[in-house]
Protein backbone atom coordinates (compact mmCIF):
# COMPACT_ATOMS: atom_id res chain seq x y z
CA UNK A 1 0.00 0.00 0.00
CA UNK A 2 2.52 2.43 0.88
CA UNK A 3 5.55 0.38 0.43
CA UNK A 4 7.32 2.87 -1.90
CA UNK A 5 9.97 5.59 -0.40
CA UNK A 6 8.13 7.89 -3.23
CA UNK A 7 4.81 6.87 -2.09
CA UNK A 8 5.34 8.05 1.24
CA UNK A 9 6.76 11.12 0.56
CA UNK A 10 3.57 12.01 -1.59
CA UNK A 11 1.44 11.41 1.43
CA UNK A 12 3.39 13.51 3.63
CA UNK A 13 3.02 16.35 0.97
CA UNK A 14 -0.68 16.05 0.85
CA UNK A 15 -0.84 16.14 4.31
CA UNK A 16 1.51 18.85 4.64
CA UNK A 17 -0.69 20.75 1.92
CA UNK A 18 -4.16 19.88 3.74
CA UNK A 19 -2.64 21.11 7.16
CA UNK A 20 -1.85 24.19 5.67
CA UNK A 21 -4.71 25.46 3.98
CA UNK A 22 -7.36 24.18 6.55
CA UNK A 23 -8.55 27.20 8.78
CA UNK A 24 -9.68 24.93 11.69
CA UNK A 25 -7.45 21.67 13.19
CA UNK A 26 -8.14 18.26 10.69
CA UNK A 27 -8.77 14.98 13.08
CA UNK A 28 -7.03 11.72 11.49
CA UNK A 29 -10.33 10.58 10.36
CA UNK A 30 -10.73 14.01 8.31
CA UNK A 31 -6.94 13.40 7.21
CA UNK A 32 -8.18 9.94 5.71
CA UNK A 33 -10.30 10.97 3.41
CA UNK A 34 -7.74 12.37 1.56
CA UNK A 35 -6.88 9.26 0.26
CA UNK A 36 -8.25 7.00 -1.65
CA UNK A 37 -6.48 3.77 -0.31
CA UNK A 38 -7.47 2.96 2.93
CA UNK A 39 -4.79 4.32 5.36
CA UNK A 40 -4.56 3.14 8.88
CA UNK A 41 -4.59 5.87 11.50
CA UNK A 42 -1.47 4.39 13.07
CA UNK A 43 0.68 4.44 9.32
CA UNK A 44 -0.79 8.37 9.00
CA UNK A 45 0.31 8.82 12.82
CA UNK A 46 3.57 7.76 11.82
CA UNK A 47 3.96 10.11 8.94
CA UNK A 48 2.25 13.00 10.55
CA UNK A 49 4.96 12.72 13.03
CA UNK A 50 7.83 12.66 10.49
CA UNK A 51 6.25 15.54 8.70
CA UNK A 52 6.12 17.52 12.64
CA UNK A 53 10.26 17.15 12.84
CA UNK A 54 10.10 17.94 9.34
CA UNK A 55 9.12 21.73 10.32
CA UNK A 56 11.64 21.16 13.95
CA UNK A 57 13.42 25.03 13.58
CA UNK A 58 10.83 26.63 11.39
CA UNK A 59 8.53 29.46 12.69
CA UNK A 60 5.81 27.67 12.40
CA UNK A 61 5.24 23.90 14.03
CA UNK A 62 2.62 21.03 13.91
CA UNK A 63 0.89 20.24 16.80
CA UNK A 64 -1.74 17.77 17.80
CA UNK A 65 -4.51 19.47 19.73
CA UNK A 66 -7.98 18.17 20.64
CA UNK A 67 -10.02 18.64 17.23
CA UNK A 68 -7.15 17.21 15.70
CA UNK A 69 -3.79 18.10 13.88
CA UNK A 70 -2.92 22.13 12.84
CA UNK A 71 0.02 24.28 12.04
CA UNK A 72 0.39 27.20 14.30
CA UNK A 73 3.51 29.94 14.94
CA UNK A 74 5.93 29.34 17.71
CA UNK A 75 4.65 31.23 20.67
CA UNK A 76 8.08 32.39 20.71
CA UNK A 77 7.27 34.76 17.28
CA UNK A 78 3.98 36.25 18.98
CA UNK A 79 5.78 39.43 20.09
CA UNK A 80 7.00 39.71 16.16
CA UNK A 81 3.61 39.28 14.89
CA UNK A 82 2.16 41.65 17.50
CA UNK A 83 3.84 44.45 15.92
CA UNK A 84 1.51 44.15 12.94
CA UNK A 85 -1.65 44.37 15.36
CA UNK A 86 -0.76 46.63 18.05
CA UNK A 87 -3.76 46.17 19.58
CA UNK A 88 -3.09 43.70 22.58
CA UNK A 89 -6.37 41.38 23.22
CA UNK A 90 -8.15 42.41 26.53
CA UNK A 91 -7.33 39.89 29.59
CA UNK A 92 -9.93 38.20 31.51
CA UNK A 93 -11.04 39.44 34.91
CA UNK A 94 -10.05 37.05 37.74
CA UNK A 95 -13.88 36.76 38.52
CA UNK A 96 -14.07 35.48 34.64
CA UNK A 97 -10.28 33.14 35.21
CA UNK A 98 -11.48 31.49 38.36
CA UNK A 99 -15.50 30.73 37.41
CA UNK A 100 -13.39 29.09 33.83
CA UNK A 101 -11.31 27.77 36.27
CA UNK A 102 -14.04 25.84 38.57
CA UNK A 103 -15.43 24.36 34.74
CA UNK A 104 -12.57 23.43 34.00
CA UNK A 105 -11.31 21.37 36.45
CA UNK A 106 -14.74 20.68 38.41
CA UNK A 107 -16.62 19.76 35.20
CA UNK A 108 -19.65 19.63 34.78
CA UNK A 109 -20.79 22.24 37.40
CA UNK A 110 -23.36 24.49 37.59
CA UNK A 111 -23.58 28.15 38.41
CA UNK A 112 -24.39 27.71 42.08
CA UNK A 113 -21.13 25.10 42.54
CA UNK A 114 -19.44 27.70 41.03
CA UNK A 115 -20.89 30.02 43.45
CA UNK A 116 -20.46 28.05 46.72
CA UNK A 117 -16.64 27.58 45.53
CA UNK A 118 -16.10 31.52 45.23
CA UNK A 119 -18.41 32.64 47.81
CA UNK A 120 -20.12 35.22 45.73
CA UNK A 121 -22.92 35.48 42.93
CA UNK A 122 -21.76 34.69 39.87
CA UNK A 123 -23.26 37.25 37.37
CA UNK A 124 -24.87 35.70 34.09
CA UNK A 125 -22.85 38.32 32.01
CA UNK A 126 -19.42 36.52 33.12
CA UNK A 127 -20.75 33.04 32.02
CA UNK A 128 -21.79 34.52 28.84
CA UNK A 129 -18.54 35.98 27.87
CA UNK A 130 -16.67 32.41 27.83
CA UNK A 131 -20.32 31.00 26.30
CA UNK A 132 -19.67 33.56 23.73
CA UNK A 133 -16.21 32.95 23.20
CA UNK A 134 -17.09 28.95 22.65
CA UNK A 135 -15.08 27.64 25.87
CA UNK A 136 -18.09 27.20 28.02
CA UNK A 137 -21.51 25.37 27.28
CA UNK A 138 -24.63 23.49 28.84
CA UNK A 139 -23.67 20.06 28.56
CA UNK A 140 -27.42 18.99 30.60
CA UNK A 141 -29.14 20.34 33.31
CA UNK A 142 -28.92 18.83 37.50
CA UNK A 143 -32.05 17.29 38.26
CA UNK A 144 -32.60 18.99 41.31
CA UNK A 145 -35.50 22.00 41.46
CA UNK A 146 -35.18 24.75 38.89
CA UNK A 147 -32.63 22.47 36.58
CA UNK A 148 -29.81 24.40 36.65
CA UNK A 149 -27.30 23.96 33.62
CA UNK A 150 -24.22 22.35 34.00
CA UNK A 151 -21.37 23.75 32.38
CA UNK A 152 -18.59 22.35 30.90
CA UNK A 153 -15.67 23.18 29.01
CA UNK A 154 -15.45 22.92 25.27
CA UNK A 155 -13.17 21.29 22.43
CA UNK A 156 -12.57 24.82 21.37
CA UNK A 157 -11.18 25.99 24.67
CA UNK A 158 -8.50 23.00 24.63
CA UNK A 159 -7.90 23.75 21.14
CA UNK A 160 -6.85 27.25 21.92
CA UNK A 161 -5.08 26.67 24.86
CA UNK A 162 -3.19 23.90 22.36
CA UNK A 163 -4.48 20.86 24.78
CA UNK A 164 -5.41 17.61 23.48
CA UNK A 165 -7.38 16.65 26.62
CA UNK A 166 -8.46 17.56 30.31
CA UNK A 167 -5.48 15.69 32.14
CA UNK A 168 -3.36 17.97 29.78
CA UNK A 169 -4.71 21.27 32.26
CA UNK A 170 -2.00 22.47 34.68
CA UNK A 171 -1.88 20.22 37.79
CA UNK A 172 -3.71 21.45 40.22
CA UNK A 173 -2.06 22.44 43.66
CA UNK A 174 -1.91 20.10 46.08
CA UNK A 175 -4.16 20.46 49.52
CA UNK A 176 -1.39 19.59 51.48
CA UNK A 177 1.08 21.88 49.96
CA UNK A 178 -1.67 24.15 50.58
CA UNK A 179 -1.99 24.01 54.21
CA UNK A 180 1.70 24.87 54.79
CA UNK A 181 1.05 28.52 54.71
CA UNK A 182 4.44 29.75 52.27
CA UNK A 183 4.85 33.34 51.65
CA UNK A 184 5.66 32.29 47.94
CA UNK A 185 1.89 31.94 48.61
CA UNK A 186 0.87 35.39 49.41
CA UNK A 187 2.65 36.52 47.18
CA UNK A 188 0.88 35.21 43.96
CA UNK A 189 -2.37 35.67 45.64
CA UNK A 190 -1.73 39.22 46.08
CA UNK A 191 -1.67 39.50 42.30
CA UNK A 192 -1.65 43.61 42.57
CA UNK A 193 -3.76 43.76 45.75
CA UNK A 194 -0.88 45.64 47.50
CA UNK A 195 -3.16 48.08 49.17
CA UNK A 196 -1.48 51.60 48.76
CA UNK B 1 -6.94 56.73 60.90
CA UNK B 2 -8.17 53.19 60.64
CA UNK B 3 -9.90 51.58 63.86
CA UNK B 4 -7.17 48.66 63.97
CA UNK B 5 -4.76 51.28 64.72
CA UNK B 6 -6.22 52.37 67.56
CA UNK B 7 -5.93 49.06 69.26
CA UNK B 8 -2.99 50.15 71.89
CA UNK B 9 -2.18 45.95 72.69
CA UNK B 10 -2.73 44.21 69.54
CA UNK B 11 -3.77 41.06 69.55
CA UNK B 12 -1.85 37.79 70.34
CA UNK B 13 -1.58 35.22 67.60
CA UNK B 14 -0.45 31.80 68.58
CA UNK B 15 0.74 33.16 71.77
CA UNK B 16 3.40 35.30 69.85
CA UNK B 17 1.74 39.45 70.69
CA UNK B 18 1.61 40.98 67.66
CA UNK B 19 3.41 44.33 68.22
CA UNK B 20 3.69 45.99 64.91
CA UNK B 21 0.21 46.85 63.53
CA UNK B 22 0.32 45.27 59.54
CA UNK B 23 0.81 48.24 57.17
CA UNK B 24 -1.30 46.45 54.80
CA UNK B 25 -4.53 46.64 56.97
CA UNK B 26 -4.54 50.54 56.80
CA UNK B 27 -6.52 51.78 53.74
CA UNK B 28 -6.49 55.29 52.97
CA UNK B 29 -10.59 56.04 51.73
CA UNK B 30 -9.50 57.26 48.26
CA UNK B 31 -8.12 53.54 47.70
CA UNK B 32 -11.39 51.74 49.22
CA UNK B 33 -12.52 51.54 45.54
CA UNK B 34 -9.62 50.13 44.47
CA UNK B 35 -9.59 47.75 47.32
CA UNK B 36 -12.98 46.44 47.10
CA UNK B 37 -12.14 45.94 43.50
CA UNK B 38 -8.81 43.76 44.21
CA UNK B 39 -11.10 40.98 46.17
CA UNK B 40 -13.39 38.51 44.54
CA UNK B 41 -15.69 38.12 47.67
CA UNK B 42 -15.53 37.19 51.55
CA UNK B 43 -13.64 33.95 50.80
CA UNK B 44 -10.69 35.84 49.20
CA UNK B 45 -10.73 38.45 51.89
CA UNK B 46 -10.67 36.13 54.24
CA UNK B 47 -7.58 34.33 52.84
CA UNK B 48 -5.77 37.34 52.20
CA UNK B 49 -6.07 38.11 55.86
CA UNK B 50 -4.67 34.55 56.55
CA UNK B 51 -1.87 34.68 54.02
CA UNK B 52 -0.90 38.40 54.52
CA UNK B 53 -0.31 37.49 58.22
CA UNK B 54 1.02 33.82 57.98
CA UNK B 55 -1.42 32.28 59.96
CA UNK B 56 -2.31 28.33 59.44
CA UNK B 57 -5.18 27.71 58.20
CA UNK B 58 -5.70 24.89 60.52
CA UNK B 59 -5.21 26.99 63.66
CA UNK B 60 -7.23 29.89 62.82
CA UNK B 61 -6.93 32.58 65.27
CA UNK B 62 -11.09 33.33 65.10
CA UNK B 63 -11.34 36.41 66.91
CA UNK B 64 -8.22 38.48 65.08
CA UNK B 65 -8.97 37.58 62.18
CA UNK B 66 -12.74 38.11 62.41
CA UNK B 67 -12.13 41.55 64.37
CA UNK B 68 -9.77 42.51 61.39
CA UNK B 69 -12.02 41.47 58.74
CA UNK B 70 -14.65 43.15 60.35
CA UNK B 71 -12.98 46.26 59.49
CA UNK B 72 -13.10 45.81 56.10
CA UNK B 73 -16.55 45.53 56.39
CA UNK B 74 -17.65 48.51 58.46
CA UNK B 75 -15.63 50.78 55.83
CA UNK B 76 -17.35 48.89 53.01
CA UNK B 77 -20.76 49.41 54.88
CA UNK B 78 -20.21 53.01 54.71
CA UNK B 79 -18.95 53.30 51.35
CA UNK B 80 -20.66 50.46 49.79
CA UNK B 81 -23.36 48.89 51.18
CA UNK B 82 -24.43 47.28 48.15
CA UNK B 83 -21.09 45.53 48.16
CA UNK B 84 -21.30 44.46 51.87
CA UNK B 85 -23.93 42.03 51.85
CA UNK B 86 -22.19 38.75 50.91
CA UNK B 87 -19.42 39.91 53.09
CA UNK B 88 -21.53 40.48 55.81
CA UNK B 89 -22.98 36.94 55.73
CA UNK B 90 -19.41 35.38 56.26
CA UNK B 91 -18.80 37.58 59.25
CA UNK B 92 -21.95 36.12 60.30
CA UNK B 93 -20.49 33.16 59.90
CA UNK B 94 -16.76 34.17 61.54
CA UNK B 95 -18.74 35.19 64.59
CA UNK B 96 -20.88 31.71 64.31
CA UNK B 97 -17.85 30.06 64.95
CA UNK B 98 -15.99 31.66 67.47
CA UNK B 99 -19.48 31.48 69.48
CA UNK B 100 -18.95 27.52 68.66
CA UNK B 101 -15.64 27.33 69.99
CA UNK B 102 -16.14 29.21 73.37
CA UNK B 103 -18.86 26.52 74.26
CA UNK B 104 -18.41 23.76 76.58
CA UNK B 105 -17.84 20.25 73.39
CA UNK B 106 -19.49 17.27 74.03
CA UNK B 107 -16.49 15.02 75.41
CA UNK B 108 -17.82 12.33 72.99
CA UNK B 109 -17.45 14.29 70.12
CA UNK B 110 -16.13 12.51 66.97
CA UNK B 111 -12.92 14.36 65.26
CA UNK B 112 -14.99 15.62 62.69
CA UNK B 113 -17.28 17.77 65.05
CA UNK B 114 -14.58 18.80 67.11
CA UNK B 115 -14.02 21.83 65.34
CA UNK B 116 -15.94 24.14 63.88
CA UNK B 117 -13.60 25.63 61.97
CA UNK B 118 -13.57 22.51 59.99
CA UNK B 119 -15.83 23.30 57.25
CA UNK B 120 -14.51 27.05 56.62
CA UNK B 121 -10.71 25.69 56.44
CA UNK B 122 -12.42 23.11 53.76
CA UNK B 123 -13.75 26.29 51.67
CA UNK B 124 -11.23 28.50 52.43
CA UNK B 125 -8.30 25.99 50.87
CA UNK B 126 -11.03 24.88 47.83
CA UNK B 127 -11.07 28.24 46.79
CA UNK B 128 -8.04 29.00 47.09
CA UNK B 129 -6.89 26.10 45.14
CA UNK B 130 -9.25 27.19 42.00
CA UNK B 131 -8.01 30.18 42.74
CA UNK B 132 -4.59 29.03 42.01
CA UNK B 133 -5.69 26.81 38.82
CA UNK B 134 -6.86 30.27 37.34
CA UNK B 135 -3.57 31.66 37.44
CA UNK B 136 -1.61 28.77 36.29
CA UNK B 137 -4.90 28.72 33.21
CA UNK B 138 -3.97 32.14 32.32
CA UNK B 139 -0.69 31.33 31.98
CA UNK B 140 -0.76 28.38 29.81
CA UNK B 141 -0.44 29.81 26.12
CA UNK B 142 -3.67 30.94 24.36
CA UNK B 143 -4.01 30.65 21.02
CA UNK B 144 -4.45 34.58 19.75
CA UNK B 145 -2.72 35.84 22.39
CA UNK B 146 0.64 33.98 22.55
CA UNK B 147 0.52 31.64 19.43
CA UNK B 148 -1.26 32.81 15.97
CA UNK B 149 -2.36 29.77 13.80
CA UNK B 150 -1.02 29.20 10.91
CA UNK B 151 -2.85 29.21 7.36
CA UNK B 152 -1.80 29.24 3.69
CA UNK B 153 -4.04 31.48 1.42
CA UNK B 154 -5.97 29.28 -0.91
CA UNK B 155 -6.95 30.97 -4.42
CA UNK B 156 -10.71 30.12 -3.62
CA UNK B 157 -11.60 31.59 -7.48
CA UNK B 158 -9.47 28.39 -8.71
CA UNK B 159 -11.38 25.55 -7.01
CA UNK B 160 -14.64 27.50 -6.91
CA UNK B 161 -17.33 24.90 -8.97
CA UNK B 162 -19.87 26.59 -10.61
CA UNK B 163 -23.64 24.86 -10.89
CA UNK B 164 -24.30 23.57 -14.24
CA UNK B 165 -27.49 24.99 -15.98
CA UNK B 166 -29.37 22.85 -18.94
CA UNK B 167 -31.79 24.23 -21.73
CA UNK B 168 -34.83 22.94 -20.09
CA UNK B 169 -33.92 24.66 -16.21
CA UNK B 170 -33.59 28.21 -18.54
CA UNK B 171 -37.08 27.48 -20.18
CA UNK B 172 -38.66 26.33 -16.91
CA UNK B 173 -37.36 29.20 -15.35
CA UNK B 174 -38.64 31.84 -18.18
CA UNK B 175 -41.94 30.10 -18.16
CA UNK B 176 -42.11 30.78 -14.21
CA UNK B 177 -41.49 34.43 -14.67
CA UNK B 178 -44.04 34.35 -17.01
CA UNK B 179 -46.45 33.42 -14.96
CA UNK B 180 -45.04 35.21 -11.97
CA UNK B 181 -45.41 38.11 -14.28
CA UNK B 182 -49.04 37.99 -15.09
CA UNK B 183 -49.88 37.79 -11.72
CA UNK B 184 -48.17 40.81 -10.35
CA UNK B 185 -48.98 42.68 -13.29
CA UNK B 186 -50.18 46.44 -11.76
CA UNK B 187 -53.45 46.94 -12.30
CA UNK B 188 -53.73 50.57 -13.37
CA UNK B 189 -56.06 52.40 -12.08
CA UNK B 190 -56.35 55.84 -13.84
CA UNK B 191 -58.40 58.28 -12.69
CA UNK B 192 -61.16 59.43 -15.91
CA UNK B 193 -62.26 62.91 -15.87
CA UNK B 194 -65.63 62.94 -15.51
CA UNK B 195 -67.25 66.09 -14.69
CA UNK B 196 -70.80 66.39 -12.93
CA UNK B 197 -70.90 70.23 -14.47
CA UNK B 198 -69.69 68.92 -17.86
CA UNK B 199 -72.94 66.61 -17.96
CA UNK B 200 -75.10 68.68 -16.68
CA UNK B 201 -74.77 71.07 -19.30
CA UNK B 202 -74.74 68.16 -21.62
CA UNK B 203 -78.10 67.31 -20.19
CA UNK B 204 -79.60 71.24 -20.48
CA UNK B 205 -77.99 71.32 -24.18
CA UNK B 206 -80.27 68.13 -24.50
CA UNK B 207 -83.03 69.39 -23.35
CA UNK B 208 -83.19 72.72 -24.78
CA UNK B 209 -84.00 70.78 -28.23
CA UNK B 210 -86.93 68.94 -27.09
CA UNK B 211 -90.07 69.48 -25.09
CA UNK B 212 -90.14 66.11 -23.14
CA UNK B 213 -87.63 63.33 -22.60
CA UNK B 214 -87.98 60.24 -21.24
CA UNK B 215 -85.45 59.59 -18.27
CA UNK B 216 -83.97 57.06 -19.63
CA UNK B 217 -82.87 58.80 -23.04
CA UNK B 218 -80.45 60.65 -20.78
CA UNK B 219 -77.99 58.05 -19.87
CA UNK B 220 -76.44 56.02 -22.47
CA UNK B 221 -75.53 53.17 -21.12
CA UNK B 222 -73.15 51.62 -23.35
CA UNK B 223 -70.34 54.67 -21.94
CA UNK B 224 -69.94 52.47 -18.82
CA UNK B 225 -71.22 52.11 -15.55
CA UNK B 226 -69.42 55.60 -14.40
CA UNK B 227 -70.56 57.58 -17.03
CA UNK B 228 -73.81 56.34 -15.77
CA UNK B 229 -73.29 57.17 -12.26
CA UNK B 230 -72.33 60.92 -13.68
CA UNK B 231 -75.31 61.36 -15.43
CA UNK B 232 -77.12 61.12 -12.55
CA UNK B 233 -75.42 63.09 -9.83
CA UNK B 234 -76.57 65.58 -12.92
CA UNK B 235 -79.57 65.34 -13.26
CA UNK B 236 -79.61 65.20 -9.27
CA UNK B 237 -77.77 68.08 -9.27
CA UNK B 238 -80.08 69.80 -12.25
CA UNK B 239 -82.98 69.13 -9.80
CA UNK B 240 -81.47 70.74 -6.71
CA UNK B 241 -80.76 73.74 -8.75
CA UNK B 242 -84.47 73.71 -10.14
CA UNK B 243 -83.52 73.92 -13.52
CA UNK B 244 -84.64 71.29 -14.66
CA UNK B 245 -88.28 69.26 -13.38
CA UNK B 246 -88.67 65.79 -13.49
CA UNK B 247 -92.33 64.24 -13.23
CA UNK B 248 -94.09 60.81 -13.10
CA UNK B 249 -97.86 60.06 -13.24
CA UNK B 250 -98.02 57.54 -11.04
CA UNK B 251 -95.69 54.62 -9.90
CA UNK B 252 -93.79 52.82 -12.38
CA UNK B 253 -95.16 55.22 -14.93
CA UNK B 254 -92.38 56.60 -17.47
CA UNK B 255 -90.50 59.84 -15.68
CA UNK B 256 -90.04 62.68 -17.99
CA UNK B 257 -87.62 65.22 -17.31
CA UNK B 258 -88.23 68.72 -18.63
CA UNK B 259 -86.13 72.38 -18.69
CA UNK B 260 -88.35 74.33 -16.10
CA UNK B 261 -90.26 77.66 -17.30
CA UNK B 262 -86.85 79.51 -15.49
CA UNK B 263 -84.37 78.32 -18.25
CA UNK B 264 -87.13 78.08 -20.86
CA UNK B 265 -87.35 81.78 -20.93
CA UNK B 266 -84.01 82.58 -21.07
Amino acid sequence: MLSSVNNLQQIKLILETALLVSPEPLSLADLKKLFEEDMSGESLRKVLDELRSDWVGRGVELVNVASGWRFQARPEFQSYLDRLNPEKPPRYSRAVLETLAIIAYRQPVTRGDIEEIRGVTVGSTLLKALETRGWVEVVGNREVPGRPGLYATTKTFLDDLNLRSLQELPPLEDMGRLLEAGEERSEMSGDGQGVP
Amino acid sequence: MNEVAELAPLAKVLGEPLRELPHDLYIPPEALEIFLETFEGPLDLLLYLIRKHGLDPLDIPMAEVTRQYMDYVEMMRTNRLELAAEYLLMAALLVEIKSRMLLPRHVEATEEEADPRAELVRRLLEYEQMKLAAYSLDHVPQAGRDFSLAQVWVEEAARERLPEVSPADLAQAWLGLLAKARVTRHHRITREQLSVREHMSRILRFLREREFVEFGELFDVARGVPELVVSFLAVLELVKEALVEVSQQEAFAPIYVKLSHAVVRQ
